[in-house]
């Protein structure tokens, strides 16, 4: 409450819009790049469109010329390109998404379905790699050279190197497998969800791990730790006071940089792991060239990536004073 | 998988190029050109064909005639596997030069020119950014499934972002120093400030802007074919080979080890490259 009835709150204020317009825009050149491709795609596959939409939307028993013809018309199929791909965009921009081809349902109905799904596999993610990744950086950053320092830095730079598909079939091989404790695929309540999000989590907490460790390395060469150290302070309280703040800037800032493995990686390991979300119904609709789906499903992953690149944005100035005006 | 690992803040980095290579760096090239003489010479040496079968001899362990043994339709494992890797290489060496040489071109010309071509350069890389690199791939790979040509195109199209973004954004700098400056004063042109001036400090982090993109390739194209979406069988490809594979690796876990190692190791070995791997 005190911090928003200061005088500094305008310049605040005025920096969040302007970072809020870029997100905005951002997430409006992502509808159209994905919108745009899409369209270029129905146009490109092969056969006529108008009768593989009736198909999609009546049945393969149901389309009759007069069927196709509807939709020639409705979707202006037969107008020259620019005219056609404006209005590809406006409905884009209404959030009208048309029907999937191989389901006949709604587009939007079936992401409703899969968002839960993919919005709850990165979230616990993110979560699980934020605590295993700089937890064991700052236990190596305390002391460089050290064995946990040695250690990590050799498991990240094999986590590195493996692929997420191929860690998430590792893990698979050993938990499920060899060990049977956990369940290798599927999405029910018996822990399903602990294999693919700790494939992505282990690949996300490879490289934070590091970022952490570094950023601790200068926190300890730093002449306010040493300060907090000299006065008085045990190890554990001056890096919770002085410290993790510290710490957890640089971390937080390069899951903007992560972002991009954990959306390629929900691609992927979902996929794998059968796990049935965007990213799944994604790799599926290619499979179907079910140009609907494939535009749903890239335009609310792009979305998801535009909006917690915004979270990170936020974050990050809020853990960092420097930040702000 | 991050094909945006680095970002236009990255390049800083004066002594990247001048420093000794350490032994991370030095294992790293060594296992690099381990690969890249098997994958070169490999399918040229074996000299057997990789999509010849011989179903009656399938799974067949490890001989002197075929050091990998037969896959599951009989095929020369360690045939497919050079193709594979020959193919991943190509590839990724293909891309990344079709996105480096664009990119870097488009940098310096918009840093050079600036105003109206500035802008609306900067306003299609952000474009592309927008969207995470294998995204845009798949959206690519999805106009005709199994190819190879979409595949390249949009791994292409997903790199040359960052060698423009980065490249504009040390011209720009670059352009503001002294001695360019004096160059410029003294009536050379620009291609004798680019070549003279500008490359000497740009090469350095151009070189690791293509080892990560070489690695993204690489990366993207196995992913893409372990999940189907990108080539088909019967294409020796390391994702394909995998995903075929796996169902075998009871019987004979070679067969499906030895395309992951390949991968595995092509990606530790441009890892290693980097000098930061060797901070601790």
């Amino acid at each position: 409450m005190t911090f928003f009835s200061t005088p500094r709150v305008r310049p605040y204020l005025r920096r969040a819009g302007t970072a809020l317009a870029q997100r905005l825009l951002q997430a409006l050149l992502v509808a159209l790049l994905v919108g745009t491709l899409c369209f270029f795609m129905t146009r490109m596959l092969p056969g006529d469109m108008a009768y593989r939409i009736a198909a999609g939307r009546y049945g393969y028993d149901m389309v009759t010329t007069a069927a196709a013809e509807a939709v020639r018309l409705e979707l202006g199929l037969d107008r020259p390109w620019p005219a056609a791909l404006a209005e590809w965009w406006g409905r884009l921009l209404q959030f009208d998404l048309g029907v999937s081809q191989v389901t006949a349902q709604p587009v939007a109905m079936e992401i409703a379905w899969q968002l839960g799904p993919t919005l709850n596999l990165s979230l616990l993610a993110m979560a699980l790699s934020l605590f295993i990744g700089p937890t064991l950086g700052v236990l190596a950053g305390l002391t460089p050279g050290g064995w946990i320092d040695r250690l990590t830095l050799a498991v990240s730079t094999v986590l590195r190197a493996l692929p997420s598909f191929l860690l998430g079939l590792v893990l698979v091989l050993v938990f499920s497998v060899k060990l049977g404790v956990l369940p290798a695929a599927g999405h029910d309540d018996h822990g399903s969800i602990l294999l693919p999000a700790l494939t992505l989590a282990l690949g996300m907490a490879a490289v934070s791990c590091r970022v952490a460790r570094d950023a601790m390395v200068g926190v300890r060469g730093s002449a306010y730790f040493a300060f907090a150290m000299t006065k008085g302070l045990n190890t554990r309280q001056a890096l919770a006071r002085h410290g993790l703040r510290n710490v957890a800037a640089p971390v937080v800032a390069y899951l903007g940089v992560q972002l991009v493995y954990l959306v390629e990686g929900v691609v992927l390991v979902e996929t794998i792991f059968a796990w049935p979300g965007i990213g799944h119904a994604l790799v599926h609709a290619i499979f179907g060239r079910d140009v609907p789906m494939i535009q749903g499903t890239a335009l609310v992953l792009g979305l998801m990536f535009v909006l917690f690149n915004a979270l990170v944005d936020a974050a990050c100035a809020f853990i960092d004073p420097r930040r702000r005006p | 998988m991050t094909m945006h690992t680095l970002s236009s803040d990255d390049f800083i980095d004066p002594a990247a190029g001048r420093r000794r290579p350490g032994r991370a760096q030095i294992s790293g090239m060594v296992l690099l050109a381990a690969i890249a003489c098997f994958a070169v010479f490999g399918p040229w040496l074996i000299g057997i064909d990789p999509a010849v079968q011989q179903l009656e001899r399938y799974l067949e362990a490890p001989s002197l005639a075929h050091p990998l043994g037969l896959d599951q339709l009989g095929r020369s494992a360690l045939a497919r596997l050079a193709h594979a890797a020959q193919l991943s290489l190509a590839l990724a060496l293909i891309s990344v030069l079709s996105a480096a040489i664009p990119g870097t071109l488009l940098g310096l010309l918009a840093a050079w020119r600036g105003g109206w071509l500035e802008r609306v350069l900067a306003a299609i890389a952000d474009a592309v950014l927008a969207l995470p690199g294998l995204l845009l791939v798949l959206l690519l790979a999805a106009f005709a499934p199994g190819g190879f040509w979409p595949l390249y195109v949009g791994i292409s199209l997903a790199l040359w972002v960052e060698y423009f973004r980065v490249v504009r954004a040390a011209t720009r700098i670059l352009m503001a120093s002294p001695h360019v400056e004096a160059a410029r004063l003294l009536g050379f042109g620009p291609l004798h400030i680019v070549r003279r001036h500008l490359l000497p400090e740009l090469l350095p982090r151009l070189f690791t802007l293509m080892r990560f993109g070489f690695a993204g390739a690489v990366l993207a194209m196995a992913a893409l074919g372990f999940v189907g979406v990108g080539l088909q069988p019967p294409t020796a490809e390391l994702g394909v080979m995998m995903i075929e594979l796996l169902p075998y690796y009871g019987e004979a876990p070679w067969l499906i080890g030895a395309p992951v190692l390949v991968l595995f190791l092509t990606l530790l070995g441009l890892l290693l490259l980097s000098p930061e791997t060797e901070a601790a």
